[in-house]
């Protein structure tokens, strides 16, 4: 299946979670709304027999500026078709359903998004930093993440880059 | 996770009602020889057999992403090397491909034959390293110098090509950083004859020997759908027996003018998809590594490697996801442009990250020594996982 094809079906299922369609972009995406039936669109993405998407091959999140993001490859190893999924949340309080029992993959990848930019995921199993320190404080991929001097008394900043960071 | 629909875990412990028995909590690593680096797996124990695995990551965490944002694109590369840094050639491929699509450039002819020989060759120094540890691991220690022995050489030709024998910083957006020197081309040949040869020798020492069988047959079955669900790629996918091969499915690079075939794991010596197939992938990928450098040894054409890296890098904005096959699998970069000068966004899919998520969903029911067998079959880098 085309790109154009999959948004012609989901958007036929899912007028209210499909929002919007690029064609133009290098790899065409699909841009969804995460809180209507988002995770009903993942699982008819995984179990209708035309779409198969058996395989997220990455799952990223992205600081926009103003709104966080999440974006989703998928792949089906049936079909050999893929697509990309891209969703934007509040800077604040941004709420995505978890994916991870569709997609077990997914459970990492929601973890590490929690950890670095700080996204909730609801309904994931286990949502708690994978990469940091439980301790930490922050979100450090975030644009306007301010790098802490101490970590429990350890120094993290260079003497030399000392406040010079973020410039 | 009480919705799931996927099929239980392999292993179900059957264990009768009026055994009184205690659970042991048990730490394995971070320091521990045979986990690859600094990984730590909790392990809750039923004494010998193993109720639960969790993989705790993140000691080598260095925020590859956060650097990469701040620097410029030529300056990731090197970056890129220190991911994965016994397969560095191919870190920086993924990248460089992924830039020089976003900036539509074509590369010049002997650059591209010259990125699938050191991709190729680094691939067989990947795979040597697996075969040495996966031998130390289970208990054979001399097929690992057998196999440093011959990494050696190839380490040599990258000495010869780039100055670098680890960190090599040598495939750069629009070419490669060297040519190679006066007969560089005849000695990677020469590399390749002695080479073919010995992979027999590995095969006698340890691949078909009887105790390296009995310890990796039908230990750590991954079904294949558990394999795709759990985003498992590389050799440890196609040692479940996926035909899956970036390299066929999604040629990048030259890679569509070579024969070559795709490995994938049969099940000959026990359960399609345990760790002796996983083991016998990578062996097997070698001789295809083979293949495919002599060819492109007698293909490559004359020129000027460097003619089409550009002075300055200007990717127009926008976004990319481009996935390569490396020795562990797919490694994805998504790249995020917003037109300046560095990167908005490098976002790295590691393939032993999501390889090693498998871990918790296949140890269950087995003994603590086979973990050891299943780690070592996942080929697991540490310095790609923790990035």
């Amino acid at each position: 299946m085309t790109a154009q094809e999959i948004y012609d079906t989901l958007k036929k299922k899912f007028p209210d979670t499909v929002l919007e369609f690029n064609s133009e972009a290098l790899q065409p995406f699909i841009k969804l709304d995460a809180e209507k039936q988002f995770y009903e669109l993942c699982q008819f993405l995984r179990d209708d027999e035309a779409m198969d998407f058996d395989f997220l091959r990455c799952l990223s999140g992205v600081d926009y500026g103003e709104p966080l993001g999440a974006v989703y490859h998928l792949f089906s190893m049936k079909h050999r078709h893929e697509i990309v999924l891209k969703i934007e949340v509040a800077r604040e309080g941004g709420k995505i359903p978890s994916v991870a029992d569709l997609w077990r993959t997914a459970d990492w990848h929601e973890r590490e998004i929690f950890d670095l930019y700080g996204i909730t995921f609801t309904n994931h199993p286990n949502l708690k930093r994978i990469l940091l320190p439980d301790d930490w404080e922050g979100h450090p991929l975030r644009k306007d993440y301010v790098t802490p001097e101490y970590y429990n008394g350890i120094p993290i900043l260079h003497p030399d880059t000392k406040g010079k960071t973020n410039e | 996770m009480s919705k799931s629909n996927l099929p239980p875990t392999q292993f179900e412990l059957e264990i009768s009602d009026d055994l009184k028995t205690e659970e042991m909590t048990l730490s394995m690593g971070p320091q521990h020889p045979s986990t690859h680096g600094v990984l730590q797996v909790i392990l809750k124990t039923d004494g010998e057999i193993i109720k639960s695995a969790e993989p705790v990551i993140g000691y080598l965490h260095r925020c590859f992403e956060k650097h990469a944002e701040n620097v410029t694109y030529h300056q990731v590369i090197p970056y890129t090397d220190r991911l994965d840094y016994i397969a560095s050639m191919n870190n920086n491929l993924g990248y460089a491909i992924g830039l020089e699509r976003m900036m539509n450039l074509e590369v010049n002819e002997r650059a591209e034959y010259l990125r699938v020989i050191v991709a190729e060759l680094n691939r067989i120094a990947s795979h040597l390293i697996a075969l040495g540890t996966y031998g130390l691991d289970i208990g054979a220690f001399t097929p690992f110098l057998y196999v440093f022995r011959d990494r050696e050489l190839i380490l040599d030709l990258f000495e010869e090509l780039c100055g670098a024998r680890l960190l090599y910083n040598y495939i750069w957006v629009g070419g490669v950083a060297y040519d190679a020197p006066q007969g560089w081309i005849d000695k990677v040949k020469e590399f390749t004859d002695y080479f073919e040869p010995k992979i027999k020798e590995y095969n006698d020492i340890l691949t078909f020997n009887k105790i390296f069988i009995e310890r990796t047959a039908n230990v750590g079955v991954i079904p294949p759908e558990v394999g795709i669900n759990y985003g498992v790629s590389g050799p440890s996918l196609r040692g479940s027996g996926v035909n899956f091969d970036l390299r066929k499915d999604a040629p990048y690079s030259i890679y569509d003018r070579f024969d070559f075939d795709v490995c994938i794991g049969k099940g000959e010596m026990g359960t399609v998809g345990d760790t002796w197939d996983r083991y016998w992938v990578r062996v097997a990928e070698m001789f295809e590594s083979v293949k495919i450098i002599r060819q492109a040894c007698d293909a490559i054409p004359e020129g000027d490697a460097k003619e089409t890296v550009p002075r300055n890098i200007k990717v127009p904005p926008g976004d990319y996801y481009m996935a390569t096959e490396t020795p562990r699998g797919e490694l994805g970069y998504y790249i995020i442009s917003d037109g300046g000068k560095n990167p908005n966004r490098v976002k790295v899919r590691s393939p032993a990250y999501s390889n090693l998520s498998v871990l918790p969903a296949i140890a269950p029911g087995v003994m603590i020594a086979d973990l050891v067998a299943i780690i070592g079959s996942l080929d697991i880098v540490l310095g790609e996982i923790d990035r």
